[in-house]
C-alpha cells in the first residue's frame, strides 16, 4: 500500500536514470557557421506523430514503401494529445534512442528541440521545394536563422461569421476592426433574429488555445510578446490595447462567460449550435460547419474572413506541423528523402484533400479546382501570411505557461491588464535570460 | 449497556529459543532473501534513485550558438531550498494545502457516506445482490475516466448547471473548481470505503445485537456502541487506503480541471509540470517531499489511531493486545 504514492517518484526516477545514463555526452557537436553535418544512412526508418486519424498517412507511407521496398517507413503512432507526443519524443532523445527517426513536430517545439539537439540542422539545398512554402511557415521551422524542420502542415486561425444575421441587421462585410464587429453585433442584437446570439468568442480555457488567442489580440493590436531579436517586449500599451480587447469582451459580455470554458471543441459547438455572431476558429471548423446531417445548425448561413484588429486587419497565430530528423537516428539519408517525398506538392495536395490540413505551397492555395471544393482557402493563405510565430523560446513550455498565467488571470478580473503585463515580461525576462 | 465479551483466544506456544529456532531462522532469511531482493529492487531502488536525482540540477541556458549547455550540475539541497522559497515557495504551499484540503474533505464525506451505504447493504432485502454490485461500479471505472464523465458533467452546458438551474463555470479557477473535485472524487471513492466496512460489518455476530436488543438498547446506542467499534478495525484501513490515494491525487483535477489553475493544484501536479519541462532534479525533489509528507501522514495515523494494517498486533504481543484491544480483535483477519 506504502508503493502507490511512490508511483510519481518511481516515474521521476526511472526518467531521471535516463538523463543522468547520457549526462554529459558533449557529442560532435558542430561549431558556429559551419555548414550542417551531411545527412547519412540508408535503410528501414519510422515516422513517429499524432494519430492517423483519416489514414492519409498510411496511404502515403504504403505509396513510399512500393518503391522504396529496402527503406521501409513505419508509422509510430503517439497520443493525441500534443503534450503527451512532446514529452514522448523529448524521453526518446534523452535516452538517445534511434527508434525515432522522422518527427512531426509542432512549429512551436522546434525552438526547444533544436536547441536541445534533439533534432538535427538541414541543408537548404537538400530541400529545394522550401522556396516555394509560404514565408511565414518555413519561417516557423527555423531557429537562429537555422532550417530544423519541413513543414508539411500549416494552420491560420480565421474569423468565422453568421451571413444570415449580419444580412437580417443589413450588414454586407464582415467587420475588419474590433469596433466594426462591436457595432456589428450591436446592430444584429436589435434584430429579433439576433436576440440572445452572442457577439464573439475564441478559445480562452487555460491551455495552449489561450496563448494562442492572447498573442492573436497583442498582435492584432500592434504590440509583441518578443521581439524579432527575441526579447520579451510584452509590457507596451499596444499590447494592453490588445489584452483589454479580451478583458472588456468579457466585462461587457460581448464574449459570453462561459467562453471562459472554451477549447476548441466547445467554441465550435456554440458557433454551430447558433450561439454566437462571430468565432475565431481553425480551419477544420469549415466543413464540420457545413454539414446538412443536423449536426450543425449554421449550414449554409457563414462564411470566414481575416480576423478584424485594432486599426486594421488582425494577425493570426500560426499553427502548423514539419517534419524533423532526430538526432539519434541512423538512416539520416532515407530520412531526409522521405521527407521530400511526404513535403512534396502532390502529397500537400493529397493531405488537402483527404485530411483537411492546412497546405504549405502557395501554389496550392490558388488552385481554382481546389477553391471550388475548399471556399476557405483564400481566406486562410491571407491569414498564414499576415500569422505571427508564436515565441520562439527554448523554454516554451514554461512561456506558454507564463501567458496563460497573465492572460487567464486579467479575462478573469483577478489582475488588471497592466498588472498582468508586467508580470508577465518579469517571468518572459527570467526565462529568456539564458545561461 | 450491552457487554461483549472478545471470543476466546487460542493460546500462542511459549517455545524457548532453541538450535532448533534458530536453524529455522537462517532457512526463513534463505526462502525470504529472493522477495527482499525484489522488494528492494521496485521500492528501494526507485526512491534512492529520486532521491539521488533531486539533488541534481538540469542545465537549462543556452551558449552563443542558442544551444542548450548539456549536463547536470550538482546542486546539493538547492532544488528543496526553491520549492519553499519565492515565487515557486507559494505556489507549493498552495498546492500543499490543496492537497490537505482534499484529502481531509474527501475522506470525511467518504466515510460517512461509504459508512451508511454499508450499513444499507448490510440489511438483507430483495436484490441486495444487484445494489452490491451496482454500488461498486464508480469505483471500478478507472480515474481518468471518471474525471472525463464528470468534466462532460460539470460542463457550462452539462447537465450540473441544467439541474440546478443556474450558470456555474465548474471548470474555471475558483471555489467551484475545488468542490466539482470533491463530489467526483466522493462518488468514485465512496463505494470503495462502503466495500471494506461491509466485510467488516458481516463478521459482527448476530447474537451480539439480539444481546443489546433484550438489554433495551436502541438502533442509535447499537450503532455507536456496538457497530461502530467493531467495525472499525476495518474502517480505519479503509481510511488509511483513502488518505495515501488522495495524498497524492493527481488525475482528477488534472483531467477534470485542467492544469495551471491554482485552486485544484496539488504536490502530484507540480512535479509532473517539472517533470514535462524536462526539469527532472526539481521534480524528483517535489515527489520526495510528497513521499516523506505521505510517510509522515500514514505513520502519524497508524501511531495515533492504532490501525492494524500489517495484522501483526496479535501475534507480537497476544496478550496485552487481547486485553487493550478487547472488541477490536473481533473482526480481525478480514481487512484485506
Amino acid at each position: 500500500m506504502r508503493r502507490r504514492p511512490l508511483a510519481v517518484g518511481a516515474f521521476v526516477a526511472a526518467t531521471a536514470l535516463l538523463v543522468s545514463a547520457c549526462g554529459g555526452g558533449s557529442s560532435s557537436s558542430t561549431s558556429s557557421g559551419n555548414a550542417p553535418a551531411a545527412l547519412d544512412g540508408v535503410g528501414p526508418i519510422t515516422l513517429v506523430q499524432g494519430k492517423d486519424t483519416s489514414n492519409f498517412v498510411q496511404g502515403r507511407l504504403d505509396a513510399w514503401n512500393q518503391q522504396h521496398p529496402d527503406q521501409k517507413v513505419t508509422l509510430i503512432e503517439l497520443p493525441e494529445d500534443a503534450d503527451a507526443q512532446r514529452a514522448q519524443m523529448i524521453q526518446n532523445a534523452n535516452a538517445k534512442s534511434d527508434a525515432y527517426d522522422v518527427l512531426a513536430v509542432d512549429n512551436v517545439w522546434t525552438a526547444e528541440f533544436a536547441a536541445n539537439r534533439y533534432i538535427v540542422e538541414l541543408p537548404t539545398d537538400t530541400f529545394p521545394q522550401t522556396a516555394d512554402f509560404l514565408p511565414p511557415v518555413i519561417d516557423s521551422a527555423k531557429y537562429k536563422d537555422k532550417l530544423f524542420a519541413i513543414p508539411y502542415a500549416s494552420d491560420g486561425g480565421m474569423l468565422y461569421y453568421r451571413t444570415d444575421l449580419l444580412k437580417a441587421a443589413g450588414i454586407t462585410d464582415p467587420p475588419k476592426t474590433w469596433a466594426d464587429m462591436q457595432a456589428d453585433c450591436t446592430k444584429v442584437a436589435a434584430t429579433p433574429a439576433g436576440a440572445g446570439v452572442s457577439c464573439y468568442a475564441g478559445q480562452f480555457q487555460k491551455y495552449e488555445g489561450l496563448t494562442v488567442n492572447f498573442a492573436e489580440a497583442v498582435n492584432s493590436a500592434g504590440g509583441v510578446i518578443t521581439d524579432p531579436s527575441g526579447k520579451p517586449d510584452v509590457n507596451t500599451p499596444a499590447a494592453k490595447a490588445g489584452l483589454d480587447f479580451l478583458v472588456n469582451g468579457f466585462k461587457s459580455g460581448e464574449i459570453p462567460k462561459e467562453a471562459i470554458t472554451y477549447k476548441e471543441e466547445e467554441a465550435r459547438r456554440a458557433f454551430q449550435e447558433g450561439k454566437l455572431v462571430f468565432e475565431r476558429q481553425w480551419p477544420y471548423m469549415y466543413t464540420l460547419a457545413e454539414k446538412t446531417d443536423g449536426s450543425s445548425k449554421v449550414n449554409g448561413k457563414f462564411a470566414v474572413a481575416p480576423l478584424p484588429g485594432l486599426n486594421g486587419p488582425g494577425v493570426s497565430s500560426l499553427g502548423g506541423h514539419a517534419l524533423a530528423i532526430s538526432t539519434y537516428s541512423k538512416n539520416k539519408k532515407t530520412a531526409a528523402d522521405f521527407i521530400n517525398f511526404y513535403t512534396s506538392k502532390e502529397s500537400n495536395t493529397i493531405q488537402v484533400q483527404q485530411a483537411s490540413l492546412a497546405p504549405v505551397y502557395t501554389s496550392i492555395y490558388d488552385d481554382a479546382t481546389l477553391q471550388a471544393s475548399l471556399p476557405y482557402l483564400t481566406t486562410l493563405k491571407a491569414s498564414i501570411l499576415a500569422a505571427q510565430a508564436r515565441p520562439k523560446v527554448v523554454r516554451y513550455g514554461d512561456a506558454t505557461l507564463a501567458i496563460q498565467d497573465a492572460a487567464y488571470g486579467a479575462i478573469q478580473g483577478n489582475m488588471t491588464s497592466d498588472q498582468a503585463l508586467s508580470q508577465l515580461q518579469t517571468k518572459l525576462e527570467a526565462l529568456t535570460s539564458g545561461s | 449497556m450491552a457487554v461483549v465479551e472478545a471470543p476466546p483466544q487460542t493460546p500462542v506456544p511459549i517455545v524457548t529459543k532453541s538450535k532448533d529456532t534458530r536453524k529455522q531462522g537462517s532457512l526463513a532469511a534463505k526462502l525470504l532473501t529472493p522477495t527482499m531482493g525484489v522488494l528492494l529492487l521496485v521500492i528501494g531502488y526507485p526512491i534512492l534513485a529520486a532521491i539521488y536525482q533531486s539533488l541534481y540540477s538540469q542545465n537549462q541556458g543556452t551558449d552563443a550558438d542558442g544551444f542548450v549547455v548539456q549536463g547536470d550540475q550538482f546542486v546539493g539541497l538547492g532544488n528543496y531550498a526553491a520549492i519553499f522559497s519565492g515565487d515557486t515557495g507559494v505556489r507549493f504551499w498552495n498546492a500543499f494545502y490543496n492537497t490537505t484540503f482534499f484529502t481531509v474533505i474527501c475522506v470525511v464525506i467518504e466515510v460517512i457516506l461509504g459508512v451508511a451505504m454499508a450499513l444499507i447493504m448490510n440489511k438483507a432485502f430483495k436484490g441486495k445482490g444487484l445494489i452490491r454490485a451496482s454500488i461498486l461500479v464508480p469505483w471500478a471505472i478507472p480515474t481518468v475516466v471518471s474525471a472525463l464523465l464528470w468534466r462532460w458533467i460539470f460542463d457550462s452546458n452539462g447537465i450540473a448547471n441544467k439541474l440546478l438551474g443556474q450558470q456555474i463555470l465548474w471548470a474555471t479557477d475558483g471555489f467551484q473548481a475545488k468542490a466539482a473535485v470533491i463530489i467526483a472524487d466522493t462518488w468514485k471513492t465512496a463505494p470503495f470505503i462502503a466495500l471494506l466496512v461491509l466485510a467488516g460489518l458481516q463478521v459482527i455476530p448476530a447474537e451480539v445485537y439480539e444481546a443489546a436488543k433484550i438489554d433495551g438498547a436502541n438502533a442509535w446506542r447499537q450503532f455507536w456502541s456496538m457497530t461502530l467499534p467493531l467495525v472499525k478495525p476495518a474502517l480505519l484501513v479503509a481510511v488509511l487506503f483513502r488518505l495515501l490515494d488522495n495524498l497524492r491525487m493527481f488525475d482528477l483535477p488534472y483531467v477534470l480541471i485542467g492544469p495551471q489553475k491554482p485552486s485544484v493544484e496539488t504536490i502530484s501536479i507540480l512535479a509532473f509540470l517539472e517533470n514535462t519541462n524536462s526539469r527532472y532534479g526539481p521534480a524528483a525533489a517535489y515527489a520526495v517531499v510528497l513521499f516523506l509528507y505521505v510517510v509522515l501522514v500514514s505513520y502519524a495515523f497508524v501511531k495515533l489511531l492504532g490501525a492494524d494494517v500489517i495484522g501483526d498486533n496479535r501475534a507480537k504481543t497476544p496478550k496485552a493486545a487481547g486485553r487493550r484491544r478487547g472488541l477490536r480483535t473481533v473482526a480481525k483477519g478480514d481487512t484485506p
